[in-house]
Parts: C-alpha cells; sequence; structure tokens
C-alpha cells in the first residue's frame, strides 16, 4: 500500500449562501490517479481550487504528504510549489513566449538556475511536440498545443501531485485525443493527480479511483470499472443513463 | 429556365466594378475637399478684417525675427516634458499599485493615494501650478525647491501621475482575474504575480490612452509660464509684447504641433493595432 500523498477530509466550501462543497473526503495515494466526476456545478471546480489553496475552505483539512496545509493564516506559496494546476481555459500568460510561460514558476517562483530551467523545459516541449514552438506566443497555438504547453508549466517543478481541471473542456474535439494521451504518459510515468473531468471513457481508462459529485457532496466511490459498469447510487445510475443517452 | 441563360459574373467583372468604386470615391473626396476648403479660404480672405488679421498674426518678418528665441525657449519645454513624463510613469504606477494593495500596512497610504487622485484631478491644472510654483517658496523651509521650472514640473508631475494612475489602475483591474490565478498556481507569491504577469500586460494595453496624456503634457508644460520659466509660450508673449504683434504665438503654436501631432499619430497607429488584433471589423461593410 503506497503512502497518501494527497488527503481531503471533512473539506467544506460556501459563496455566500450558497454551499458548494459539503464535506469531501478523498484520498490520492502515491502514483494514483482519481477522477472526479459529475455535472457541471457539482464542486469539482472548486474542490481542485481549494487543494491548490487559491481558495480558502471554510471547515476540514487537507494534507500533502501528511503536512496539513489548510492551518489559517499560513503562507499557501510553499504548498503551491508542491502542487501543479491545469486549467480548462489554459491560462497561458500570453504577454509571454511559450517557453517563458513553462519557466516562469521555477525561475521566478522557485529561484531555480535559469538555465536549467529553460533547458527542462525545452525537453518537456519537445516530448510534448512541441519543441519548436518555444519562441511563438501562445495565441500561435491551437487549443491544444496551449493546453498541453499548461501541462508542461504545471510539471516543470515536479509537483507532489497535479491538479487537472477539465482540461480538455474547452477544447475542439479532434484535440482532445493529444491532450488525453499526454495525461496518460504522465500517469504511466507515476505522477500523482487528481482529474476533474467529462471524458467518461479517459477516466475509466487512466483512473484508479472515481469519485462521483453531485451537489458538492461525494454521492459515490468506487474503482473505475465497478463505478462505471455497476453503479449503486441511483444518482450515479441517473448520471451514467443521461451521458449515454446524449451520445 | 437553363443555367447558360443566366449571365454569371466572373471575377474580372468584380475586380472592374471594385476599382470604378473606387475611383468613383476618390474622385468625390477630392472635390468635396476642394470645394470646402476653398469657401473657407474665400470667407476669409474676403472676411473685412483680414488685412489687419494678416499682418497681426501672419507676418513673415515677425515670424522669422521671434522663432530664435521661441526656439530655445521651446528647448526649455522639450527638457522639461521628457522628465516630467518619466516621473509621471513611475509616480503613476507607484499610486495605482498603493490603491490596489491589499496590505493592511498600507492602507494610511491608500487614503493618501485616494485623497491625493481626487485633489489633483478635481483642480484646475494651473491653479496647482500657481499654488505650488508660490506656495512652497513662501514656506521659507531650506532643502526646497525654489526654481521656478522645478516647481512647475513638480506641479505638473503630481497632476498627470493623477491621470495616468487612473489609467494604470484601470488596466491592471482589466486582466482577466484568472491570469493571477495562474501566476499564484505556478507558485508565484502576489507581488511576482503582480510584477511578472499582471503589470506587464496591463501596461500592454493601456499604452494608447497613456500615451493621449504624454501629448497633453507636452502642450501642458505651457502652463509653467505663468509661473516664471521662459519657455516657448513665454518668449512667444514677450516677442509679441515687444511689436504688439500675435505671430510669434504662431510660431510657438507650429512647434508644439511639431512634438504633439508625430505622437498622436503614433497613438492612433497602436490603438488601430490594437483593434485588427483583437478581430474588430468596420461596424459597416466595404460598401
Amino acid at each position: 500500500m503506497s503512502k497518501p500523498v494527497l488527503e481531503i477530509r471533512g473539506v467544506t466550501k460556501s459563496y455566500g449562501d450558497k454551499q458548494v462543497l459539503g464535506g469531501i473526503d478523498v484520498t490520492v495515494n502515491e502514483h494514483e490517479a482519481v477522477a472526479l466526476i459529475g455535472a457541471s456545478g457539482s464542486g469539482k471546480s472548486t474542490l481542485l481550487r481549494c487543494v491548490d489553496l487559491l481558495e480558502e475552505i471554510d471547515d476540514g483539512d487537507i494534507f500533502l504528504e501528511g503536512e496539513c496545509i489548510t492551518v489559517p493564516n499560513t503562507n499557501p506559496v510553499p504548498f503551491r510549489r508542491r502542487l501543479g494546476l491545469v486549467f480548462q481555459a489554459f491560462n497561458l500568460f500570453p504577454h509571454l513566449r511559450v517557453l517563458d510561460n513553462v519557466t516562469l514558476g521555477a525561475i521566478r517562483g522557485q529561484g531555480a538556475d535559469a538555465e536549467t530551467a529553460r533547458r527542462e523545459g525545452l525537453e518537456l516541449l519537445e516530448r510534448f511536440g512541441l519543441g519548436d514552438r518555444g519562441h511563438d506566443y501562445p495565441d500561435r497555438l491551437s487549443g491544444g498545443q496551449q493546453q498541453r504547453v499548461a501541462i508542461a508549466r504545471a510539471i516543470l517543478t515536479r509537483p507532489r501531485a497535479l491538479l487537472l481541471d477539465e482540461v480538455t473542456s474547452a477544447l475542439d474535439p479532434e484535440l482532445v485525443g493529444d491532450v488525453l494521451n499526454t495525461i496518460r504518459e504522465l500517469k504511466a510515468d507515476g505522477m500523482t493527480m487528481i482529474i476533474a473531468t467529462h471524458e467518461m471513457n479517459f477516466a475509466r481508462d487512466v483512473a484508479d479511483h472515481v469519485c462521483f459529485l453531485q451537489d458538492g457532496l461525494i454521492i459515490e466511490q468506487a474503482q473505475p470499472d465497478e463505478l462505471f459498469t455497476n453503479p449503486k447510487r441511483p444518482e450515479t445510475q441517473r448520471f451514467l443513463a443521461r451521458l449515454l443517452a446524449a451520445r | 429556365m437553363s443555367a447558360a441563360t443566366i449571365e454569371l459574373t466572373t471575377k474580372a467583372d468584380r475586380d472592374r466594378a471594385k476599382q470604378a468604386r473606387n475611383r468613383r470615391h476618390m474622385a468625390i473626396s477630392a472635390v468635396s475637399t476642394a470645394v470646402v476648403l476653398g469657401l473657407a479660404a474665400l470667407a476669409i480672405l474676403t472676411s473685412p478684417g483680414w488685412p489687419s488679421v494678416r499682418t497681426e498674426f501672419f507676418s513673415a518678418h515677425e515670424f522669422a525675427s521671434s522663432f530664435g528665441s521661441i526656439l530655445s525657449g521651446f528647448w526649455l519645454d522639450v527638457r522639461m516634458f521628457l522628465l516630467i513624463e518619466v516621473a509621471v510613469l513611475i509616480l503613476g504606477l507607484l499610486i495605482a499599485l498603493c490603491r490596489i494593495a491589499s496590505a493592511p500596512i498600507l492602507f494610511p497610504l491608500k487614503v493618501v493615494c485616494v485623497v491625493f487622485v481626487d485633489v489633483m484631478r478635481g483642480v484646475p491644472t494651473l491653479l496647482t501650478v500657481y499654488v505650488i510654483g508660490f506656495g512652497v517658496p513662501a514656506l521659507n523651509l531650506s532643502g526646497l525647491p525654489t526654481s521656478a521650472i522645478v516647481l512647475g514640473g513638480i506641479a505638473l508631475t503630481l497632476c498627470y501621475s493623477a491621470y495616468v494612475s487612473e489609467v494604470f489602475r484601470a488596466g491592471i483591474q482589466s486582466i482577466h482575474p484568472s491570469q493571477g490565478g495562474a501566476a499564484l498556481a505556478v507558485g508565484l507569491t502576489r507581488q511576482q504575480a503582480l510584477r511578472y504577469v499582471i503589470v506587464p500586460q496591463a501596461v500592454r494595453r493601456v499604452l494608447p490612452p497613456l500615451l493621449n496624456d504624454f501629448i497633453s503634457v507636452q502642450k501642458d508644460v505651457a502652463l509653467v509660464s505663468v509661473i516664471g520659466p521662459a519657455e516657448a509660450f513665454r518668449m512667444a508673449q514677450v516677442a509679441s509684447a515687444a511689436n504688439f504683434n500675435y505671430t510669434p504665438f504662431l510660431a510657438a503654436a507650429a512647434l508644439y504641433l511639431c512634438v504633439t501631432v508625430p505622437l498622436t499619430r503614433i497613438v492612433d497607429r497602436m490603438q488601430a493595432r490594437a483593434l485588427t488584433e483583437r478581430g474588430a471589423m468596420l461596424a459597416l461593410g466595404p460598401r
């Protein structure tokens, strides 16, 4: 049994009167990928933003390698540097070239040696099939390429866990495959991940564990084969049936 | 009806039509411009006061004899507005950053900045020049500048820093919050996120309005003349008073235009480029 990298315990979050997370418990072990599935607005993105400390949680605890990262009034920056987050809308820095996008966090945030960071950044880009795009600005790239740059940006600093927030939802259908393959490769390399996704086949394929969220609660969690072929809860059954019907 | 009987428009037909349209537009523009300018010139040249206006405003002799002193005065304007523009950039950005800062320690500074911007934007620039130009020396404090040039420069710097700080603040606030989120997510601190991600994008976005304020600075240096410095407008006043002729003012105006018009064109071009970059189309089609 590998040790947990991320433990989310009883996390709640409200925006005003609206509760977005109603007490979430998730454990992500080393080298594991946990998929979060559920309708838009079910709380997947908010949970990832809470884990990366971009949102302050109302209650509960989040542990990174056994260390509580949600103690009030602690500096979130050192913890964020041990995590990587990839956004649905890429959120690349439009004023920086691709390679500078990838290395900004390492060089400015972590004080890494600029030469080393640039060399490693270029290696990552090459690995993602973008070796010749380092000097372009992000708006010259397709959505799928931009998202792969965003993934390179998130993993250059070797995070302990990678948080993927619906990273293919903003892509044209023909560009989804490349991005998903990139994530599969990272999983094969042993990256620990939480993946919020609408791609059920991908979740089934790459995740070790799947959580179905609805209205800020985990309704059901199980191994992918179990959850997708034999969902226990009626909410899960309805959600999966609707997805099937839509196809 | 069979297809063969329909007259199809060929590309050559369309090209010819476009050329004809362009020629027609150019002809109409040329004729209407000539008519309007001609009528305006006729109205001025046939007005009863024209002969005296001509000698009082358009004297070649006066122009030539006053131009040298006005030009040397204008050199002072140039040096002043260049320094003021640099100072305004720095002070304006600092004020903007203070106003958006969230650190509680900066709260008093924030209040000062809000009051400063309100006052400086609300008071006529000329009045600020007077108050600083005559008020600061009257304090009789050692160490304070007494040169009218320096004091005038400070007054204009304060005024325009207030305007420019608002331009910067609007620019910073126009950058989407997701950029800040992405900057934090890659491990930057708040200050680093501002410095490397938010402010560089904001500055690019507000460059045209920023340069517009610079155009204003370039001509408003003339206001400093009220507290004494012998800049172009002042020299024109002196030359004008000597011979009761207004031509020197036209000479000064020509010099101000020499620096403001090129910058205006640059701003226009930048704004046009920004528009096309965002894919904006003309509101109406080619016709």
